[in-house]
């Protein structure tokens, strides 16, 4: 196994998932055949190369700073779990 | 068969444009008779998540009347399908996920909004992988897709739904999206023609996002001159999208029957190698002859990185999505776990239990490489092994126009054989992968069968080359008949 199981918890942290005990050793090995398989890469001589940032060799376009959107609060909120006046609703973050 | 009308669900888009323009049939009839298929035939193949009937009949009853007026926009009355990745106005957009299981979008996605205004009818929302994770259509929360060929058996994916429906005669037409083969893939698996427009032809806006870097919206259809006349009409700028390319959009379908006298095609040493099944190998030598008789020339060229390609897309698609997916938080939208004990739990929980196996194994891949000490090692060294293997395709397009060569490894494969296996499953994008990283177009066609089973012929062009590519699909129909194959119980 290329990656141990306190490495993979660690990375569902930071990830923000919860995992279930009982899928966790089945997460565990195929993450680490997954990171086995790009380890491949690491053989590459790539000394010269610039990495790829875009396939057409394009730079972010920008446009003016002006106001473009609508409000359509209650639209989106339509979708939102929990609101309240306008608000998303969450558990209690300060006590 | 003199004055006998061909079913109206067996016929090309280009066929029932015509048919509805000399007043054959209306748009209501060619409407109803695609539900009434739908309902008959997708509890076989699962290819549909929702159906939307009232407003099919609703906007072909709008088309009949513009119509009568002599109004009538390019698509007018003509059926199509949407993935489930695009938004689709006041209808569910569930991208195959629990997580996004009751998301009615606020919005149309510009490739919706552009087909609508052109008149097409949309018959409904398609099955797909979840999130577009995957080759096969088994990763989605609904249940996998089947093949119209043999139910037992994939479509391939991640567009899988478009591409059953399309094969099985319930539309001429749908939309898929392609990140790594996602619309090649399923096409050849199916025997219908797919086609992945360069990166930044087609707007994403409002395409779920998966690898920003990668994705691009394109369709499946039974006809290369359909793909044509749908991409005369997604195509083109738009500033919502920051990706979006102001390039001109030609008309494609006036491209169709640029000779190929003088069409050098390059056929790559490295397609034939060691994994390429055999009989696939000989139906797309046969292709390549049947190109090479209308004068075209095949020379061959090396993709030296061929086998890079791989790898490299499994660190650069799973950190995109790591970071497109961190927005699935439970808050604004989307599923939320019960019981959450505070904030930082409500997240980890909303999403274990909202993401299915697949996705959480690219959010966690994703992390993983881009994580803290591990960022040179993995990710930037993949955009440099991308860099080469796109230079390799430049290197290879200053010798010829386009490359042809397999769409697949293989044909289709049963449901469930490689489902515990990711390494499997992800090398059935070893033809396809390259497309994306260097952002190229590339159509799939449908080049004969092996044990009944279809194989995909792939045409890969330079940016922008999309007219090349389709000109030699749609010839090479016009040479062969496979793609009127139907799958017999959906005759």
């Amino acid at each position: 196994m290329s990656l141990s199981k306190e490495q993979v918890q660690h990375i569902a942290a930071l990830a923000c998932l919860q995992l279930d005990e009982d899928e966790f050793d089945d997460i565990v090995a195929k993450l680490s055949s997954i990171v086995d398989f790009v380890d491949q890469l690491q053989q590459v001589p790539t000394d010269d190369v610039v990495p790829m940032a875009h396939p057409l060799d394009q730079v972010q376009r920008l446009r003016p700073d002006v106001v473009t959107e609508t409000n359509e609060r209650d639209a989106f909120q339509a979708n939102a779990p929990a609101i309240q006046d306008g608000f998303y609703l969450v558990p209690k973050v300060i006590e | 068969m003199a004055g006998q009308q061909q079913a109206l669900h067996t016929q090309s888009l280009a066929e029932l444009a015509k048919g509805l323009s000399k007043g054959e049939f209306s748009s209501r009839e060619l409407i109803e008779t695609l539900l009434s298929r739908i309902e008959e035939h997708d509890r076989s193949l699962n290819a549909f998540i929702s159906v939307t009937a009232d407003q099919a009949l609703a906007v072909a009853d709008a088309s009949d009347k513009a119509r009568s007026k002599g109004e009538a926009g390019t698509l007018a009355g003509l059926p199509i399908v949407y993935k489930d990745i695009f938004c689709t106005k006041g209808v569910l957009t569930t991208c195959g996920s629990r997580i996004l299981e009751n998301f009615v979008s606020p919005y149309d996605a510009t490739v919706v909004e552009r087909l609508s205004s052109a008149g097409a009818v949309m018959l409904g929302k398609t099955n797909m992988d979840e999130f577009a994770m995957g080759s096969s259509s088994e990763t989605s929360y609904f249940g996998p897709v089947r093949n119209p060929w043999d139910t037992v058996r994939s479509p391939g994916g991640s567009s899988g739904g478009s591409a059953a429906a399309v094969a099985a005669r319930l539309t001429p037409a749908g939309t898929g999206t392609d990140t790594g083969g996602s619309i090649r893939q399923p096409a050849a698996l199916t025997n219908t023609v797919g086609l992945k427009p360069t990166y930044g032809r087609v707007s994403r806006y409002g395409m779920v996002a998966f690898a920003s870097s990668l994705d691009q919206a394109g369709v499946i259809t039974r006809t290369a001159e359909d793909a044509a006349m749908l991409l005369s009409v997604m195509a083109g700028f738009d500033e919502r999208d920051s990706t979006s390319v102001d390039h001109p959009v030609p008309d494609y379908v006036s491209g169709l029957t640029v000779s190929l006298k003088e069409l050098k095609i390059g056929v790559v040493r490295q397609h034939f190698d060691a994994g390429l099944n055999e009989q696939c190998a000989a139906r797309v030598k046969d292709a390549l002859n049947v190109l090479e008789q209308q004068g075209a020339s095949l020379i061959e060229v090396d993709l030296p990185n061929l086998d890079l390609s791989v790898p490299t897309y499994y660190v650069v698609a799973p950190a995109e999505c790591s970071s497109n997916l961190s927005r699935f938080d439970g808050v604004r939208f989307g599923y939320r776990a019960d019981g959450a004990k505070d904030l930082l739990d409500l997240y980890r929980r909303s999403r274990g239990d909202g993401f299915g196996a697949e996705v959480k194994r690219r959010i966690m891949t994703g992390t993983y490489v881009l994580s803290a000490g591990y960022y040179d090692a993995y990710y930037l060294k993949a955009q440099k092994v991308r860099q080469l293997i796109s230079q390799d395709f430049k290197n290879a397009f200053e010798k010829v126009d386009v490359i042809a060569g397999p769409t697949t490894p293989t044909p289709t494969f049963p449901l469930g054989e490689k489902t515990d296996d990711p390494i499997t499953m992800y090398l059935n994008d070893i033809y396809t992968i390259g497309a994306n990283l260097a952002g190229l177009p590339g159509i799939s066609v449908p080049c004969g069968f092996v044990d009944d089973l279809p194989v995909g012929l792939q045409l890969v062009g330079p940016h922008f080359a999309e007219e090349t590519i389709l000109a030699c699909a749609h010839q090479y129909q016009q040479l062969t008949d496979w793609h009127q194959r139907c799958p017999e119980a959906y005759q």
